[in-house]
C-alpha cells in the first residue's frame, strides 16, 4: 500500500513553512530599536507617540513577514489575535487610569480626620473638613433601600421560580422587572419626587432617598435571586414535599437555604451598585453640610452627593476633599465586591485535585 | 397531604399523616401555604404597581407645565420653563443625549466585542477568570467618580488629541472647531464609552462562552485557524447577544447623569461640531438645572424625564426581543 | 487520495493524568478500521490524536509518532491547521454550524482556504452533496439552515462538509450513536462507498456496526478505572469477531462485559 506512488506534492510538506519562534520577538525588538532611533533623530517625544507609532509598525511588519512565509490566512489569524489582545489591554487602561488617580488624589486629604469631620462651618477653601456627614447619609440611606429592597426582592423571586412559573402574571412581572433593571437611575429619583415630595407633601430626607434607592437596588435582587433558586435541584424539593412537608415550609426551610450563599452573593453586588448611585439623590436628599442623623427629617448628604458639590467648586481643597471622598467611596465598593465574589469562591463546591 | 382537625398527639402538622379533611374546614397548614404563597404574589404584583405608578405620577406631574409651554415640546431647543410665558422643548437635550450615547457605542462595542473574544478563546485559560474580574471592575466603579476623573483628567487630557483631530481632519465638518476644546460631547461620549464598556463585555462573554463545543470542533476539524474558527462558529452564534448587549449598553448612557453633568458646558443648542464645548442631554439637564428650577421648571424637568423613560422602555424592549429571537433560533436546533 | 497512517508508541495525557498509553498500529489506505472497546478506554481520545484535534481540549497533550505517508504530523513546526485540512472528522452529535444555509455548512470548509467562485462552490456542493447520499433529498431546498433537516440528515451534511474539503483521511467519532436505525444504516451505506477513496477510522459502541462496515478492527481496553487506555489487539476484522488471540478481546466481543 505505502508503495503507492503519490503524484501529488505533499500538502503537509508545502505548508510546513513556519516562522522559528524566535522570529516575531527579533522583529518585536527591531521595531522598538528603530523606532527608538527615530526618536533619536526627529523632534518626536513622549510615551504615547512612542506606542502609537511603534506598535502599529510592528503589527504591520509582522503581518507582512507572517503572509510571506506561512500564508496570508496565518498572518490574518495572527493579526485578529494580536488586535483582540490590545483590545484587552485598552480596556485596561481607563481602570489603571481612573483607580489610580483616585488612589494618588484621594490620598493627599483621606484619614481618619476626613473620616470623622463634616462640613459644618468649614469653607471651601479650608484645607480640612471631611465626610463624616456624608457616611452616616450613605449608611442610613443604603440601610433603608436594604430592608425594603431585600426581603421585597426574595419574595418576587420566589413567586417567580416556585409558584408562577409558565403563567402570564409571572412572565408579565419577569418582562417588567426587566424594565425596572433599564430605568435610568434619575427617572427614578424623578418618581419619588413627583410622588414623595410634591405630591404627598414631605420634605426632602434620607428616607425619599432610600424610597428611589429601592427601586434601583430591587430588580437586581429580584434578578439573582431567581437565579439562585433556579439552581437549586428539583429533587431537593420533591424529597422534601415527598416527606409530607408543606409547599412553604420547603421553600423557607430547604430551598432558601440551599440557594442562600448565591443569594447574598447577588444582594451585596447590588448594594455595591447603589452606593454610588447620585442622580436619584441630588432630586430627594438634596444635600447638607451638616450631620443629620435622622434619615426622616429634613436634608441629609449622602457620599455621591458629596463628591458631585466639592467637584462643583472651584478651590483645589473641595477638589482634594471630592477626591479623598472618591477613594472612600471606592473602598467601599470594591470590600463590598471582594466580600461577595469571596463568599460565591468559598461556598462554591470545589472539585478535588 | 391532609390531618386531622386536632392532632392528638402534638406532632408537626406537615409531617402528620391522618384521615382526609372534614368537610368544610381546611387544614391548618394549607392555610399557611396558601398565604404565603398570596404573599409572594402581591410581591410580584407590587412591581406592576411601582412600575405604573412611576408612569402615572411622571405624566400627573408633567401635564400642567406641557399646558402653560407655548413652542412644540419635542422639537423645540429652549429651555425657559420659568419664564413668562414659559417656552421648553427638549429638541436640543434629545439630540445631544442619541448623540453622546451613539458615539459612546462606536467606541464601546469593538472594544468590549474584542475583549469578551479574547476571554473566551485566546486568554490562557487560569487567567482568563481574574481578566474578566478586572473588566467588570471597570463597572463596580461609581458614575460620580468616572464624572469627577473626566471633569479633574480627562477634560484637560483630550484637549490636545481634539486639537489634532481638528488639525488634520476639520474638513469633516463633526471636527471643525474654533479652537477651544475640553468639556465637549465628545468627552461626554468616551466617560459614556469607558461606562458601558464591561456591561457589554461581560454579556457578549457569556453568549460567547455559550457557544456549543461542538462548533468550535467543527470548525477546528475543517482545518480553521482560531480567527476563522471565530468567525465561522462564535460570531454568528453570539451575534444576537452581542446585538442585545449593544442596545441595552445604549440604555445604559442614554440614562446616565452625574457624569456627563460633570464633563459637559451645558447649552441648548443644537451642534454637529462634537470636539467643541456645549451640547446637553435630558439626564444632565435634570441635576443641572434642579436646583434653581421654580414650580413649572420643576414640571418641565419631569416631563424630560418622561421622554427619557419612554425611550430606554422602547430600547429594553428592542434588546428583549432580540433575545427572543434568538431563543427561537436555537430551539429550532435543538 | 487516501494514505497510510503508521502510529507508533503513542501516549496522551490530560493534565497529569495519562489516558492512553503506547498504542502502534498501522491504518491501510482505502480500508475502515474500526475502534472498539469499553467506555473510556481512550478510543476517542486516541482518534482525536491522529488530526490533533485533541488539542483543542485544554491540558491535552500527546507525545509519540503518527506518520501519514511517512511524514509525522507531530514533526515541530508543523501547523495543526495543515494536518485538519488533511485528516478530516466526523462527531458523535451531528453539528451543523446553526447559522448557515445547507449551502453554506457544506463550503464553509473550502471558503475558509480562499476558494470562492460561486460556480465552483456550486459544482463541490453538488458534487460532495451527491457523495454524502444526500443531493437527492436537500437540493430543492439548500437555503434553509443546516438545522432544518432531520437528525440523521444533518449527520450526512456534516459528513459532506468534512469531505468538501477533500481530506486524505476520515475520521468519525460514534458517527451514529445519536441516530435512529434508519438513519444509521444509510450512514453505514455511505461509510461503505467513501471507503474507496478515503482512509477511514471510525470508533464505535455498536459491535454489529463495526462487523458490518469495517476491515479491520481494533480492539481498546483498560485495565482498571484510572489506568490508561491500551490497544489490545488488531486484526481483519472477521479474525477479530471469529477468532480473537486475546481473551481479553473474545469476553468484550461475546458481551461478557463492557
Amino acid at each position: 500500500m505505502s508503495t503507492v506512488v503519490q503524484a501529488e506534492p505533499s500538502r503537509l510538506m508545502m505548508s510546513r513553512s513556519r516562522l522559528p519562534r524566535w522570529a516575531l520577538p527579533l522583529l518585536g525588538v527591531l521595531t522598538v530599536a528603530g523606532t527608538a532611533a527615530l526618536f533619536a533623530l526627529t523632534p518626536l517625544r513622549g510615551t504615547a507617540d512612542f506606542v502609537l507609532i511603534a506598535l502599529p509598525t510592528y503589527l504591520l511588519l509582522q503581518t507582512i513577514v507572517v503572509a510571506r512565509v506561512e500564508g496570508g490566512r496565518q498572518a490574518r489569524n495572527r493579526l485578529a489575535t494580536h488586535a483582540l489582545t490590545l483590545t484587552f489591554v485598552v480596556s485596561l487602561v481607563p481602570l489603571v487610569a481612573v483607580l489610580g488617580y483616585t488612589l494618588t488624589q484621594g490620598m493627599r486629604r483621606f484619614g481618619l480626620s476626613f473620616l470623622t469631620h463634616s462640613m459644618r462651618n468649614v469653607a471651601e477653601s479650608d484645607p480640612y473638613g471631611g465626610a463624616y456627614h456624608a457616611i452616616i447619609g450613605t449608611l442610613e440611606q443604603v440601610g433603608i433601600a436594604f430592608a425594603f429592597a431585600v426581603p421585597l426582592g426574595i419574595l418576587v423571586a420566589i413567586y417567580l421560580v416556585e409558584y408562577g412559573s409558565g403563567r402570564p402574571f409571572a412572565r408579565t412581572v419577569s418582562f417588567f422587572v426587566d424594565v425596572m433593571t433599564g430605568l435610568p437611575s434619575i427617572v427614578a429619583g424623578l418618581f419619588i419626587y413627583a410622588l414623595w415630595i410634591l405630591t404627598l407633601g414631605f420634605r426632602y430626607s434620607g428616607f425619599a432617598g432610600a424610597l428611589a434607592l429601592t427601586l434601583l437596588m430591587l430588580p437586581t435582587v429580584v434578578r439573582s435571586t431567581e437565579e439562585m433558586l433556579r439552581l437549586v435541584p428539583h429533587g431537593l424539593r420533591e424529597a422534601s414535599l415527598a416527606l409530607g412537608v408543606r409547599r412553604w415550609r420547603t421553600i423557607l426551610r430547604i430551598v432558601l437555604p440551599t440557594a442562600m450563599a448565591g443569594i447574598v452573593t447577588g444582594v451585596m453586588l447590588a448594594i455595591a451598585r447603589i452606593v454610588g448611585e447620585t442622580a436619584p439623590l441630588v432630586l430627594t436628599v438634596f444635600g447638607t453640610n451638616s450631620i443629620n442623623n435622622d434619615p426622616f427629617n429634613g436634608a441629609q448628604s449622602a457620599l455621591p452627593l458629596y463628591i458631585y458639590s466639592e467637584a462643583g467648586q472651584p478651590n483645589d481643597t473641595a477638589i482634594d476633599r471630592a477626591w479623598a471622598a472618591a477613594l472612600t467611596l471606592i473602598l467601599i465598593v470594591m470590600l463590598l465586591n471582594l466580600a461577595a465574589r469571596l463568599l460565591a469562591w468559598w461556598r462554591t463546591p470545589k472539585s478535588s485535585h | 397531604m391532609s390531618q386531622p382537625r386536632t392532632p392528638p398527639n402534638g406532632a408537626r402538622d406537615e409531617l402528620s399523616m391522618g384521615p382526609a379533611v372534614v368537610a368544610g374546614r381546611r387544614p391548618r397548614g394549607a392555610v399557611w401555604d396558601a398565604l404565603f404563597a398570596g404573599l409572594t404574589r402581591t410581591a410580584a404584583g407590587l412591581v406592576l404597581v411601582l412600575m405604573a405608578a412611576i408612569a402615572a405620577f411622571l405624566v400627573l406631574r408633567a401635564v400642567p407645565a406641557l399646558r402653560k409651554d407655548t413652542v412644540n415640546f419635542f422639537t423645540a431647543t429652549q429651555w425657559s420653563p420659568d419664564d413668562t410665558p414659559p417656552a421648553f422643548g427638549i429638541g436640543a437635550l434629545a439630540y445631544g443625549t442619541v448623540v453622546t450615547s451613539t458615539l459612546a457605542l462606536l467606541m464601546a462595542v469593538p472594544v468590549a466585542v474584542g475583549v469578551a473574544l479574547y476571554l473566551t478563546h485566546i486568554a490562557p485559560r487560569r487567567l482568563a477568570q481574574p481578566m474578566a474580574y478586572l473588566v467588570d471592575l471597570l463597572a463596580a466603579v461609581p458614575s460620580v467618580v468616572y464624572g469627577l476623573w473626566g471633569l479633574i483628567f480627562l477634560v484637560p487630557a483630550i484637549g490636545p488629541f481634539s486639537a489634532f483631530l481638528s488639525e488634520r481632519f476639520g474638513w469633516i465638518p463633526f471636527f471643525a472647531s474654533d479652537g477651544i476644546f475640553g468639556k465637549s460631547m465628545f468627552t461626554a461620549s468616551v466617560v459614556l464609552a469607558i461606562m458601558v464598556l464591561p456591561i457589554i463585555a461581560a454579556i457578549s462573554r457569556e453568549v460567547f462562552r455559550q457557544v456549543p463545543a461542538d462548533h468550535i470542533e467543527a470548525a477546528y476539524a475543517l482545518g480553521a485557524t482560531r480567527w476563522e474558527m471565530m468567525r465561522t462558529a462564535v460570531l454568528p452564534y453570539g451575534r444576537p447577544g452581542v446585538i442585545s448587549a449593544t442596545v441595552l449598553g445604549f440604555g445604559r448612557a442614554l440614562g446616565e447623569t452625574i457624569a456627563v453633568a460633570l464633563v459637559l458646558s451645558a447649552n441648548y443648542q443644537i451642534t454637529y461640531r462634537i470636539l467643541t464645548p456645549g451640547g446637553n442631554t435630558i439626564a444632565a439637564n435634570i441635576a443641572n438645572t434642579y436646583g434653581e428650577a421654580g414650580h413649572n421648571g420643576r414640571g418641565a424637568l419631569i416631563a424630560s424625564g418622561l421622554v427619557l423613560f419612554a425611550i430606554t422602555l422602547v430600547v429594553n424592549l428592542v434588546a428583549r426581543s432580540v433575545v427572543a429571537r434568538r431563543k427561537d433560533l436555537s430551539g429550532a436546533q435543538g | 487520495m487516501a494514505k497510510r497512517i503508521d502510529i507508533s508508541g503513542l501516549n496522551v495525557y490530560y493534565g497529569s493524568f495519562k489516558a492512553v498509553e503506547d498504542i502502534g498500529m498501522t491504518v491501510e489506505p482505502r480500508s475502515v478500521t474500526a475502534l472498539i472497546g469499553p467506555s473510556g478506554c481512550g478510543k476517542s481520545t486516541f482518534l482525536r490524536t491522529l488530526n490533533r484535534m485533541h488539542e483543542v481540549i485544554p491540558g491535552a497533550r500527546a507525545e509519540g509518532k503518527v506518520l501519514i505517508d511517512d511524514e509525522d504530523i507531530y514533526a515541530p513546526g508543523l501547523d495543526p491547521v495543515a494536518v485538519r485540512r488533511m485528516v478530516g472528522m466526523v462527531f458523535q452529535r451531528p453539528n451543523p454550524f446553526p447559522t448557515m444555509t445547507i449551502y453554506d455548512n457544506v463550503v464553509a470548509g473550502i471558503k475558509l482556504q480562499g476558494r470562492r467562485r460561486k460556480s465552483e462552490l456550486d459544482g463541490v456542493v453538488e458534487r460532495t452533496l451527491k457523495s454524502a447520499n444526500l443531493w437527492g433529498e436537500v437540493k430543492d431546498r439548500l437555503a434553509k439552515p443546516g438545522a432544518s433537516l432531520s437528525g440523521g440528515q444533518q449527520q450526512r451534511l456534516c459528513i459532506a462538509r468534512a469531505i468538501a474539503v477533500e481530506p486524505q483521511v476520515l475520521l468519525m467519532d460514534e458517527p451514529c450513536s445519536a441516530l435512529d436505525p434508519i438513519s444509521t444504516l444509510a450512514i453505514e451505506d455511505l461509510i461503505r462507498q467513501l471507503k474507496e477513496r478515503y482512509t477511514i477510522v471510525i470508533v464505535t459502541h455498536n459491535m454489529q456496526q463495526a462487523a458490518r462496515v469495517s476491515d479491520r478492527t481494533a480492539f481498546f481496553n483498560i485495565a482498571a478505572t484510572g489506568k490508561p487506555g491500551r490497544l489490545i489487539e488488531m486484526g481483519d476484522t472477521h479474525k477479530i469477531f471469529s477468532n480473537p488471540d486475546e481473551r481479553a478481546t473474545e469476553d468484550y466481543i461475546s458481551g461478557r462485559f463492557g
